[in-house]
């Protein structure tokens, strides 16, 4: 039964939108009232996003129209959605870090006078500010702000921009679990005379916060629920199309561990060019034949530590051991040489050159193997790296298209297939499947268990809990630089380890490992 | 043992295409800056093709204007590779130039097989430590290069100035401060009684050489990573950090050698105007090339014709050659305002 | 040294910084709107090569002055076509742009060598003498007069107006500009004008100030100098004004050394305001200042 008793704010009908070949989008009915908590809601892919943004006018919809207020309107560019009162804040801010929240805040608004009128400005935003319960200096730049509060700026200009309806795409990524629950508060009082569209892919914030659910899927809207008369089982089947079984746990205990630690650190503190500690008196251990995961929300040193383990920063203090030597001040060449594989989030930026063809890429960072006098010996790489694609059962890409050319699906796994070539005894993973799809996703993480049944130990970042726990053998949690707790798989539970990603406060010792 | 060649070589016709065009905008250009100097530009290009081509010592010209160049635009294509911008080839230059006089005038007593290679290792060397503190201080992310590099390009020209009107005064001429001349032996060599000397020989090999890393060896593999993605080069274990400091210190160093060739050349000493800029012209040219070796075989030579046009300018038809300036400038100009094409670096 | 000895070089360190400030001004505002313009010199030539011609011409310095600026605008405008409207790489046009300076000012000042000409008229100001000493008069042209103004002029205009903030926000981050509705390259045409008058105004103020004569390339490069004085100064105009004063410092010290018969070789001296410029980014590299706005130039600011 749904609220139509009063008209909608915000309508939209028959919305298709292709790109290439592509149908992204083929809704009939999207609507928001005032006052009501919308989630769209869909898997990875299924055209959420792509709806928000012709909503937003950032995609020109290849037909259908929208209706705001009962008029019908076009929507040509952000200005104009801002102008009829939609607001849109991305899992991206469109914030300029070096600039205040004052005039980050300011830069949103339309019709500015010549001079910034800063006192009366200053005042509204104060105002707006108390009642998303923002408090910090206004005229403190963005980038030092935690990112929880620069997604309440984010909200903030959107609000005093006039918006009526109020579009959050997947708000929770970037966020730990108590800072999700502070925003669904948030949501709750702010919705008052305010039309919110929540878009997610989690079941469980949509039937937390919404009154009408929307599901979609391949592109269509697959379904519309009431909150009242929702359940998981259905929004799963409407989600799929077919009842899903849960995936299959982990094989859990049972497992020797052995007794040799691949890494090792211990006391390792590093800090960053201004000064800033990055990593605080961290020890942890991996043995070879183990997955440890390392929990926590972006930005709490994951980077740093595997930067650390690889080679491309030093400890300041503490030493780090590989293999039992002691490693700290090991070039990053001679780590990878030894057996270390980098398999990092972004793989076009991170571990790939992409102008130049998957051939080189494959060449590159393999050390002295390959190395003919002053060349290459490329017949051996080949041959080696097909052999290398052909173990992990993907598909050999043409060695000579350029890196530029490949999807992130494929381009991870031309990085996976020359990181696992020489079966290495340490994988240092960051967020690996981050961006691909449930295909790669699936084939990434089997080849870590692979990995890891073959002896090898790895250390695997992720925010991703549900990936952590079904993937770790042993479960670490790192906050501001530091490892505040340690779990073992039958403890694996959001509500032990959430708390812990974002709790303690800097220069607090919880207990390390 | 070659690189992965096969990528490149599509690009040629695409390559040969862009340089005819811009030679048919330099010419175009040209004739409009002509005539609206009053001049006509049918004679000037019939003048210049007699001189050029028609005219065995005016092809020898058109060498000696190009050897410089080949210099200054290897010494900014190595570092564009990966990713630096060293448009400091006018002081590595003046340095190169200095370092091979101070050792002229150390070993001005020994035979020729001593001297001209001591100087050769002195011009790449004084270019080269030029060229290494920039290096220093961007591989340790202090200063950026192009400031840098701009700024010692002032500094060079000083200190060559300093010697000059000082230790190195020739006695021989006092109103205009040079240093004395080089002995015949230390004077590079030159051919059919033209100006064109050894110079053109290194300069040519430092092409060839510069092409064969690039293409052939793991070494030109790892500086087109790292001028690809710096981030990536640094995590596969690439030493970036050594390759900067080489890079610059090989590049400054073929910028010396050109400055090497100008004292054991072409002025036969050291004089305080050696460089008319070429290094900027050389990082000009390279930037018109791709960074290309091919490339820089043929901007060069069309930048020497376009030289000796403006002296041939300056003889038969009165223009000053500061109309060069503003010839290359607007051939630049329209070079700069075209779309890109695939391949070229933008 | 005696009383006179600093009191010449503090009024020779205005004059002398009165034109790299402008030029830094200029820059600063192109800068802060993301885009590095190595062909300052270029502009600053032409202003100088234009006002000293316009004046010889004319008899007047202010028309002479009027001239510069204009001629410093247009030419600017080009490379603005260049680099935002033709999205060409900014190092090389700049550079283009310089090469175009050195060319056209040559040409425009060839005629005019050796001219004689009267220099901006000199306006007595009561109050304020050099070094402060009360009761004394300062004895300038009114570009001198109106350099501090100017700086904070461009200091209000980058953080007080709506204008300031879009531009600054176009120079930080363009995608975020559009995204708050805003065109970027209205704004950086906006802001290469208003860089271009101020070069021009620069260079004119060498020739119809300074020295009162033209020759080619004789701001020496002034231009670089100005461009190292922007990150000396954090892209700040306030800071401009003592990075400004500190080489227009550095320049004068060596004429008054020599001046008063210190032998010191003068080669030596004009080295100094690139190394000092070159110690002072090295120092800031150091403390890992980093107030570049983000998209500036790309790889020009950046030593990642």
């Amino acid at each position: 039964m749904s609220r139509s008793r009063e008209q909608p704010f915000l309508e939209a009908h028959g919305i298709v939108k292709r790109f290439g070949n592509l149908l992204a989008n083929d809704v009939a009915e999207f609507s928001v009232h005032a006052g009501e908590v919308v989630a769209l809601l869909g898997e990875n892919g299924a055209g959420k996003s792509t709806l928000a943004k012709i909503l937003y006018g950032y995609y020109a919809a290849n037909a259908g129209a929208i209706s705001v207020a009962g008029r019908q309107v076009r929507i040509g560019s952000p200005r104009d959605a801002r102008a009829f009162g939609i607001g849109m804040v991305f899992q991206n801010f469109s914030l300029i870090p070096a600039l205040s929240v004052f005039e980050n805040v300011a830069l949103f608004q339309s019709g500015l006078p010549t001079v910034v009128p800063r006192a009366a400005l200053l005042e509204r935003l104060r105002r707006y500010a108390g009642r998303l319960r923002l408090a910090v200096d206004p005229f403190a730049p963005v980038r030092r702000l935690a990112v929880g509060d620069q997604q309440k700026v984010e909200i903030l200009k959107q609000l005093m921009a006039g918006a009526r309806v109020l579009i959050l795409d997947e708000p929770t990524k970037v966020l730990a679990p108590q800072e999700a629950e502070a925003l669904f508060t948030t949501i709750a009082e702010l919705r008052e005379g305010l039309g919110i569209v929540l878009i997610t892919h989690k079941l469980r914030e949509a039937l937390a916060c919404a009154d009408r659910i929307v599901v979609m899927r391949q592109g269509r809207v697959a379904g519309v629920l009431d909150r009242r008369e929702a359940s998981e089982q259905m929004l799963l089947e409407l989600m799929f199309a077919e009842t899903v079984t849960a995936a299959p746990p982990p094989a859990q205990g049972g497992r020797r561990v052995d007794a040799r630690c691949v890494l090792e650190l211990a006391g390792v503190s590093t800090s960053g060019s201004r000064g800033e500690t990055l990593l605080h008196n961290v020890s942890l251990k991996v043995h070879c034949g183990e997955i440890v995961g390392i929990a926590g929300v972006s930005g709490n040193g994951q980077r740093e530590l595997g930067d650390l383990i690889l080679g491309l920063r030093r400890p300041h203090v503490g030493i780090k051991l590989l293999w039992g030597a002691d490693a700290s001040r090991w070039s990053v060449a001679a780590i990878r040489q030894k057996g270390a594989a980098d398999i990092p989030d972004d793989p076009s930026a991170l571990a790939c050159v992409p102008s130049l063809t998957v051939r080189e890429n494959l060449a590159l960072g393999s050390g002295r193997r390959y190395r003919a006098g002053l060349g290459v010996n490329w017949p051996k790489l080949d041959a080696d790296m097909r052999r290398s694609f052909a173990r992990m059962g993907f598909a050999c890409p043409s060695f000579e298209a350029r890196a530029a050319t490949l999807s992130g699906g494929n381009l991870q796994r031309v990085v996976l297939a020359r990181e696992l070539a020489h079966e290495p005894q340490l994988i240092v993973a960051l967020y690996p499947t981050r961006g691909l799809d449930v295909r790669s996703t699936l084939a990434v993480r089997a080849l870590l268990r692979g990995a890891r049944d073959g002896g090898a130990g790895a250390l695997i970042v992720s925010e991703d809990l549900d990936e952590l726990f079904e993937l770790s053998d042993r479960l670490l949690v790192l906050s501001h630089g530091t490892v505040v707790g340690e779990f073992l798989p039958d403890n694996f539970r959001a509500e032990a380890v959430g708390p812990l990603m974002v709790g303690t406060a800097v220069g607090e010792q919880a207990d390390a490992a | 043992m070659q690189r992965d060649g096969a990528a490149r070589w599509r690009w040629l016709p695409a390559r040969a295409a862009n340089f005819a065009s811009v030679a048919a905008i330099a010419l175009t250009a040209f004739s409009v800056l002509l005539i609206a100097a009053g001049k006509n530009p049918l004679q000037a290009y019939v003048d210049t093709i007699v001189y050029v081509f028609g005219n065995a010592y005016g092809f020898s010209e058109l060498l000696v204007r190009m050897t410089p160049l080949l210099f200054t635009a290897i010494a900014a294509a190595l570092p564009a590779r990966i990713g630096l911008i060293n448009v400091g080839g006018e002081g590595q230059l003046y340095m190169g130039a200095w370092l091979a006089t101070a050792g002229e005038l150390a070993l001005h007593d020994h035979s020729a097989f001593v001297v001209l290679p001591a100087l050769t290792v002195l011009g790449f060397l004084g270019g080269g430590l030029w060229g290494l503190i920039p290096a220093l201080l961007r591989a340790l992310r202090l200063v950026n290069e192009t400031i840098s590099t701009l700024l010692l390009n002032y500094v060079a020209p000083l200190i060559v100035s300093l010697f000059i009107f000082g230790p190195w005064r020739s006695a021989e001429s006092s109103s205009y401060p040079q240093s004395p001349a080089f002995v015949d032996a230390a004077r590079l060599p030159t051919f059919f009684h033209s100006r064109v000397h050894a110079g053109l020989i290194y300069a040519l090999a430092c092409l060839v050489l510069y092409w064969l890393v690039m293409t052939r060896t793991r070494f030109g593999l790892e500086m087109s990573a790292i001028g690809g993605n710096p981030e990536a080069a640094r995590r596969l274990g690439i030493p970036v950090f050594r390759y900067i400091l080489a890079v610059m210190f090989v590049a400054g160093g073929v910028a010396g050698l050109a400055g090497m060739a100008e004292v054991a050349a072409i002025q036969g000493r050291l004089v305080s105007e050696l460089s008319p800029g070429y290094g900027f012209v050389g990082f000009l040219v390279s930037w018109l090339a791709g960074a290309t070796a091919s490339g820089i075989l043929v901007m060069s030579l069309l930048f020497a014709v376009l030289s000796s046009v403006g002296d041939i300018l300056q003889i038969t038809q009165g223009l000053p050659f500061a109309v060069i300036n503003i010839l290359l400038a607007g051939i630049l100009f329209i070079v700069l305002g075209r779309r890109p094409i695939a391949g070229a670096a933008r | 040294m005696s009383g006179a000895l600093v009191l010449g070089v503090v009024a020779s360190a205005v004059m002398s910084g009165t034109s790299l400030l402008y030029a830094t001004l200029g820059e600063i505002v192109g800068e802060r709107a993301g885009i590095v313009n190595l062909g300052l010199e270029g502009i600053m030539l032409i202003g100088a090569a234009t006002g000293f011609a316009v004046t010889a011409l004319t008899g007047q310095p202010y028309v002479g002055l009027a001239a510069a600026a204009t001629a410093g605008t247009a030419v600017n405008l080009i490379f603005a076509y260049l680099v935002v409207g033709r999205r060409a790489n900014q190092l090389a046009s700049g550079l283009t742009l310089m090469f175009f300076g050195l060319g056209l000012s040559a040409l425009e000042g060839r005629p005019f060598v050796g001219a004689l000409i009267a220099g901006l008229p000199k306006v007595r100001l009561p109050g304020l003498g050099p070094a402060g000493l009360g009761g004394g008069f300062m004895n300038d042209d009114i570009l001198v007069y109106l350099a501090v103004p100017t700086a904070l002029l461009i200091w209000w205009l980058l953080f007080r107006t709506t204008w300031g903030l879009r531009l600054r926000a176009v120079g930080e981050s363009p995608s975020a500009a559009v995204a708050a509705g805003l065109d970027p390259a209205r704004l950086q045409y906006q802001a290469l004008g208003l860089a271009g008058l101020f070069g021009g105004i620069a260079g004119a103020h060498l020739t119809l100030a300074l020295t009162l004569t033209w020759a080619e390339g004789m701001t020496a490069g002034r231009g670089f100098i100005a461009i190292a004085l922007v990150i000396f100064a954090k892209w700040n105009p306030l800071w401009a004004i003592a990075g400004a004063l500190l080489f227009g410092g550095a320049e004068s010290l060596q004429l008054q050394l020599q001046a008063a018969g210190a032998d010191v070789s003068p080669f030596v001296m004009n080295m100094i305001p690139y190394l000092l410029t070159l110690l002072v980014l090295i120092l800031w590299g150091w403390n890992r200042q980093s107030a570049a706005p983000a998209a500036l130039g790309r790889s020009f600011v950046g030593v990642e």
